[in-house]
């Protein structure tokens, strides 16, 4: 198949939850070392492929293949699942990124340590161990789940909408980490808004509104054309069907 | 406290027996209320609590006041009104919290009735508040049985409990085990509910869970913190509850949830984590 190679191989995938489907007919491939954009119109599917490719929605059709294991992917959820008034300090929290090494019942072993430590150095949160997590800024705490990703040492990571609601600063400091991780020959696939971002910082990009609209280098995927199409399609998708009420 | 209340302990046995009883509810009622609290789930124990009536009333009516038949009959209705409210908030557009408040105020009349059809007005004060001073031996060793394996398997869920509290997304990414965690705690909780109810009756046993829960949250920053001063507070509460209505003559199971309620009451004015004094 030649799939081994590819991080992801999606076959002609196809999403949805009670009513229409979300994403029809999506095939493609991400391959190990790769860092690519995900974008759209809202509704377009983004967050459904990134709980797709995590194996946490099933799909109506077609398939996700991971060309490694599952545990070596590692997916930033959007911010707003976490409950941050939860009593627990930074050091626990980033803590938990050694999943895979303390599972369900050990203890964090010296190494560990001094990982986390080293974890919290490279995003710049050195003095914040025992802050408790709802004294953290938007910022602040992007960047301590980056913190625990950075643990997690996944040879594929999915951010869906990292930078919303973070200040310049951090977007530029997490970028220069995602930049780290993609040097190690990680892959890295981020749901995002920003197209300026896309176009400055992300050789490859999926343009998605239900289809892939375009899939490939960013410059090329990027065009008003194509960007029109996309916005046009969930518009045409959300829009009442004929008949209906208005 | 002045002594003379204190020596009632020393003189009865029975108020010794009560003691006891209560340390057991409050050191495994800790966690359970601590982690009811966290999960934004504190109505969901309360509802449960009354669940458990009907199935100890059918308990009461094959076997009269029998430990067995009473605490056999709350487990089986407590498991049963969890497991429909969690399917019917699944099935329906009903939120689980709506399924529970339906299933509780039927349980709660349908166990009265059935209390009423063949036993006294005493009877349905026990059921409803409890008898935290006559506990006896078998009572006993149930409610220390239910604290030590709530504390054991507490331990063993412990982690992707609080994960699967702070961020579910992360636990799913990493884990399947937050789906399992939270139905032994579920589980743990219907125990300790049951376990409550032969002290403190099917109204207030889920008190020594929440209330001190609820005053250890405003003095504390840590979950473990937390749990340890939930379950030195229930203790206190009770011990307190106890010589008070052992000197005015109140009834106990109101009188320890009174004190419990009294130091929350303060806590809310004083605490140093969220209390009112420490946000002006």
């Amino acid at each position: 198949m030649g799939d081994a190679m590819s991080a992801v191989t999606l076959r002609d995938l196809t999403l949805g939850y009670d009513g229409a489907p979300v994403i029809e007919g999506l095939s493609g491939r991400i391959e190990q070392g790769a860092l690519l954009a995900v974008v759209g119109p809202n509704g377009a599917g983004k967050s459904s492929l990134m709980k797709a490719i995590m194996g946490q929605l099933s799909p109506r059709a077609g398939a996700v293949a991971l060309g490694l294991p599952r545990r070596e992917v590692a997916f930033l959820p959007q911010a707003a699942e976490i409950d941050a008034s939860f009593p627990v300090d930074v050091y626990d929290f980033v803590a938990m990124g050694l999943w895979r090494r303390i599972g369900l019942w050990r203890g964090v072993d010296a190494a560990g340590r001094a990982a986390v430590a080293a974890a919290l150095a490279d995003v710049g949160l050195e003095g914040f161990e025992a802050r408790p997590i709802r004294a953290l800024s938007g910022g602040q705490r992007q960047r301590m789940l980056f913190a625990r990703l950075a643990l997690q040492e996944a040879r594929l990571i999915l951010l869906d909408e990292p930078f919303a609601a973070v200040d310049e600063r951090t977007v530029g400091d997490l970028l220069a980490l995602i930049e780290g991780w993609r040097a190690q020959g990680r892959a890295v696939v981020a749901v995002l808004h920003d197209l300026a971002l896309v176009r400055a910082r992300f050789p490859d990009t999926l343009l998605l509104a239900r289809r892939a609209i375009a899939w490939g280098p960013t410059d090329v995927v990027l065009t008003p054309r194509n960007l029109a199409r996309a916005a046009g399609m969930v518009e045409a998708a959300h829009a009442p069907p004929r008949g209906a009420r208005a | 406290m002045s002594l003379d209340l204190l020596s009632a302990f020393a003189e009865f046995g029975f108020m010794r027996r009560a003691l006891a009883g209560c340390l057991a509810l409050s050191l495994a009622g800790a966690p359970i209320g601590t982690f009811l609290l966290l999960r934004r789930m504190s109505l969901v124990g309360d509802a449960l609590a009354h669940a458990i009536l009907p199935g100890a009333a059918l308990g009461y009516l094959a076997a009269g006041l029998s430990l067995g038949a009473m605490t056999l009959g709350g487990l089986i209705a407590g498991f049963v009104v969890a497991l429909l409210a969690g399917l019917v908030a699944r099935a329906t557009s009903l939120r689980e919290d709506a399924s529970l408040a339906a299933f509780y105020l039927l349980s709660l009349a349908l166990g009265v009735v059935i209390i009423s059809t063949r036993g006294s007005n005493v009877d349905l004060l026990r059921v409803l508040f409890g008898s935290v001073l006559a506990l006896d031996d078998p009572t006993l060793t149930l409610l220390a049985g239910v604290a030590s394996l709530t504390l054991l398997v507490f331990a063993l869920i412990y982690r992707p409990l609080a994960l699967e509290t702070a961020d579910p997304g992360f636990l799913a990414s990493v884990s399947r085990s937050g789906g399992p965690a939270h139905l032994v705690f579920m589980a743990l909780l219907v125990l300790n509910l049951v376990a409550g109810f032969h002290a403190l009756g099917t109204l207030l046993s889920v008190g020594l869970m929440i209330l001190p829960a609820a005053t250890a949250r405003l003095w504390t920053r840590s979950v473990g913190a937390m749990m340890a001063l939930a379950a030195a507070l229930g203790f206190a509460s009770s011990l307190a509850g106890l010589a008070l209505s052992y000197a005015q003559g109140w009834p106990t199971g109101p009188a320890i949830i009174l004190c419990a309620g009294v130091v929350y009451a303060l806590s809310l004015a004083f605490g140093r984590a969220g209390g009112l004094a420490a946000r002006a």
